[in-house]
């Protein structure tokens, strides 16, 4: 099973090694991470994408409520929740292809925001599946490199 | 004007401390340079600052109150480290201070740097680096509260020298503001309720108490109940301590190496009252299997705990002793006449198959005959090995103290844990019961009981080996032992000389009682030598 957490910690140095260290220590996935600020400047968002069973899934927010410097935990579940990810791609480009690239950046919606003579970069923001699709579909264009945000995770409003 | 090493003297003086462990070096240098300055705060000079953790652990599970370590960078904060595992395992409170170089060169490897905060990330409770000396009033209010509140732990606080060194203006904690930290949860009433009436329904209850029944001041609130509602009780080795050994309720200590009439009680039950503690693979060894028959409730101050190392259990997070005021007072009044009479018979069916040789004396009646001529308050504590389990097999509880390290069983732990206890209260009888192997590692601080005037007892259960250790080699690698043997050992009755203290020396069953009276009598400290025979088991 997957599970997304947001979680809200102090904005202070070293929180971010204590997160990790201890999904590290409890031998707890990370598949992807992210961080950022929030619109509080002492408060920063860590969202975490992990994968165990339940009891995991449960300990890691266990474990997340007890550091002293996390301040809200939330364990995401993609009906309540809204899930997103931003990506950048560089990706070949020749005579050939180029139809067949902007017909997959139409389909799905992404960008093509900067054109060099061999190479493509395109951008896209939007589901995390979508992202996926994105990829497989440059796939056999060649993709030189990708940059991608890690997933971003906000809880719906509650009923 | 104050400096940051005055900040740190006030801030502990204004939390009460009067005791404190240390070992000086360059990176601590301006705040022992206060410490000079005053008389309240008494500093006791360890000799290894690992003896200064487990110090400050034996007088913070006698006072309950945090136990204060102080090292230098580098080398004397890594010599700390195992005191600081060792602490969280056993959620015992500490504040360990310890040294750094200059803030401008951390990161740099200069001479005696070591990434302290980070190295003990893995087992402190929380963690400091002082950037600023302003925050110190507000840190040591922070981080006493931290350490001593919810699931007790060790809180580090590391202080480069230029910040010790540096002024600001005015001394002032502040609030306390953890907005992530919320340690006090009393219970849930629903769940309280729901818990009385599984247990009414209950044919075979059992309660197993863990440590956090001491930690949590909860031991008469879980004796009461049992009594009330007729529940027998069994203990993990950090519970022993809670039920008298000769209560008509208490089955003993479960687990590996405890007793086998408790760990049968606990397959029997079918509803399990855990309080306060892990349930780890020593005293569970298949949580599977009880998890099939029994209905488990577990009762922890630390969410964590539940259900991290049992499948499913209904969960009540609270305060040991407000949980167990509550269903006393909730409580009817029960009886399981048959069932303690099963497991009474259980018991009697359980004989010790071990032979002790009668050359020499036998562990167990030793340590019993101690433990009951030794002062009703007395502290008793035990280090690791072989003589550990005899220890906490045989311990005679009446209103003292027994103290050992479960969680990381830590050689070495008793006499310094022990030096901590007596510094707790002078009047206190305190017994340190150790293997010839712990022994060996501590024995340096005979010098800091000498050097501070610290009337300990120390007696060292003699059988010549690491005798846990061969014990297994005996068992899993047929005799083949390696490494186990102690020869070599230093003649005890001439370093007992050297440190000047009375030493006594017991071979015979039959001296037992009168050698320990004797031992007892001594004013001052003083080292027995109890001789064991060397291939006595724990486990027959
Ligand atoms: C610091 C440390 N190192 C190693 C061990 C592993 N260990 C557990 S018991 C034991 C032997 C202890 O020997 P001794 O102190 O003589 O006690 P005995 O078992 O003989 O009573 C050892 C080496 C440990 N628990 N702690
Ligand atoms: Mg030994």
């Amino acid at each position: 099973m997957r599970g997304i957490f947001s979680v809200t910690v102090e904005n202070r140095s070293g929180v971010l090694s204590k997160i990790a260290g201890l999904f590290a220590r409890r031998g707890f996935n990370i598949e992807q991470l992210t961080v950022g600020e929030t619109d509080d400047p002492t408060v920063s968002s860590i969202t975490i994408v992990s994968e165990g069973d339940d009891r995991t899934m449960e300990q890691i927010e266990k474990q997340l409520n007890k550091q002293i410097d996390v301040i809200k935990v939330r364990h995401l579940n993609a009906l309540h929740s809204i899930e997103r990810e931003g990506v950048i791609i560089k990706v070949n480009y020749t005579r050939s292809n180029r139809l067949d690239i902007m017909e997959i950046c139409s389909v799905i919606g992404a960008k093509i925001v900067y054109m060099g003579t061999q190479s493509l970069v395109i951008e896209y923001f939007g589901e995390p599946e979508m992202v996926q699709s994105l990829l497989l579909n440059l796939r056999p264009m060649g993709i030189q490199e990708v940059a991608r945000t890690g997933e971003l995770a906000l809880q719906k409003e509650q009923k | 004007m104050i400096t940051g090493a005055q900040a740190l003297v006030n801030g502990l003086r204004d939390q009460g401390v009067s005791v404190c462990f240390g070992y000086p070096g360059v990176a601590i240098a301006p705040f022992y340079d206060c410490l000079a300055q005053q008389t309240e705060i008494r500093h006791i000079l360890v000799r290894t600052e690992q003896s200064a953790g487990h110090a400050a652990s034996g007088y913070a599970r006698m006072t309950g109150k945090p136990g204060v370590c102080i090292t230098t960078s580098g080398p004397g904060a890594t010599n700390l480290m195992t005191a600081l595992a060792t602490a969280y395992a056993d959620s015992v409170p500490l504040i360990a201070i310890t040294g750094q170089v200059s803030s401008q060169l951390l990161g740099h490897d200069v001479f005696q740097e070591v990434d302290t905060t980070g190295t003990a990330e893995a087992f402190v409770k929380y963690s400091y680096l002082v950037k600023n000396a302003a925050d110190i009033p507000r840190i040591i209010k922070e981080a006493f509260y931290i350490a001593n509140s919810g699931r007790k732990g060790p809180v580090l606080i590391d202080v480069p020298v230029d910040i010790q060194k540096s002024s600001f203006k005015e001394y002032e904690p502040g609030e306390i503001n953890l907005r992530g930290y919320k340690p006090y949860t009393k219970g849930n009433s629903v769940q309280i309720t729901k818990i009385l009436k599984l247990l009414d329904k209950a044919k075979h209850p059992l309660i197993c108490v863990g440590g956090g029944v001491i930690l949590g001041d909860a031991i008469s609130e879980v004796r009461q109940f049992a009594e009330k509602t007729n529940i027998p009780v069994v203990s993990t080795m950090m519970g022993i301590g809670v039920m008298p050994k000769n209560h008509p309720l208490y089955f003993g200590m479960l687990g590996s190496n405890g007793k086998p009439y408790a760990n049968r009680a606990v397959l029997k039950s079918d509803v399990m009252v855990i309080v306060g503690a892990r349930v780890a693979d020593r005293a569970i060894t298949t949580p599977n299997n009880v998890e099939k028959n029994t209905t488990i409730i577990h009762i922890d101050i630390d969410t964590a705990e539940i259900g991290k190392n049992m499948g499913f259990t209904i969960p009540l997070v609270g305060d040991a002793k407000y949980i167990f005021g509550e269903m006393l007072e909730k409580s009817a009044e029960g009886n399981h006449k048959e069932w303690i009479e099963e497991l009474q018979e259980i018991k009697k069916s359980c004989v010790d198959p071990r032979v002790f040789h009668d050359e020499y004396v036998n562990p167990c009646r030793f340590v019993q005959i101690l433990s009951d001529k030794m002062d009703d308050n007395a502290v008793y504590v035990a280090d690791v090995g072989q003589n550990q389990m005899w220890s906490a097999d045989n311990y005679i509880t009446k209103r003292g103290r027994f103290l050992t390290t479960g969680g990381q069983g830590t050689m070495g732990y008793s006499i310094p844990a022990a030096i901590g206890a007596k510094l707790s209260d002078e009047n206190r009888q305190v017994v340190a019961v150790c293997g010839d192997g712990g022994f060996q590692m501590s024995m340096m601080e005979l010098g800091t009981m000498r050097q501070h005037h610290v009337p300990i007892k120390i007696v060292i259960i003699q059988n010549n080996y690491l005798g846990l250790v061969r014990e297994y080699q005996h068992k899993t690698y047929h005799d083949r032992y390696m490494a186990v043997s102690l020869e070599g050992s230093p003649d005890f009755e001439k370093i007992a000389e050297a440190y000047g203290m009375p030493y006594y020396y017991l071979e015979k069953n039959e001296d037992i009682e009168k050698t320990v009276d004797e031992f007892l009598a001594e004013k001052g400290a003083a080292l027995m030598v109890c001789r064991v025979y060397e291939l006595d088991q724990v486990k027959g």
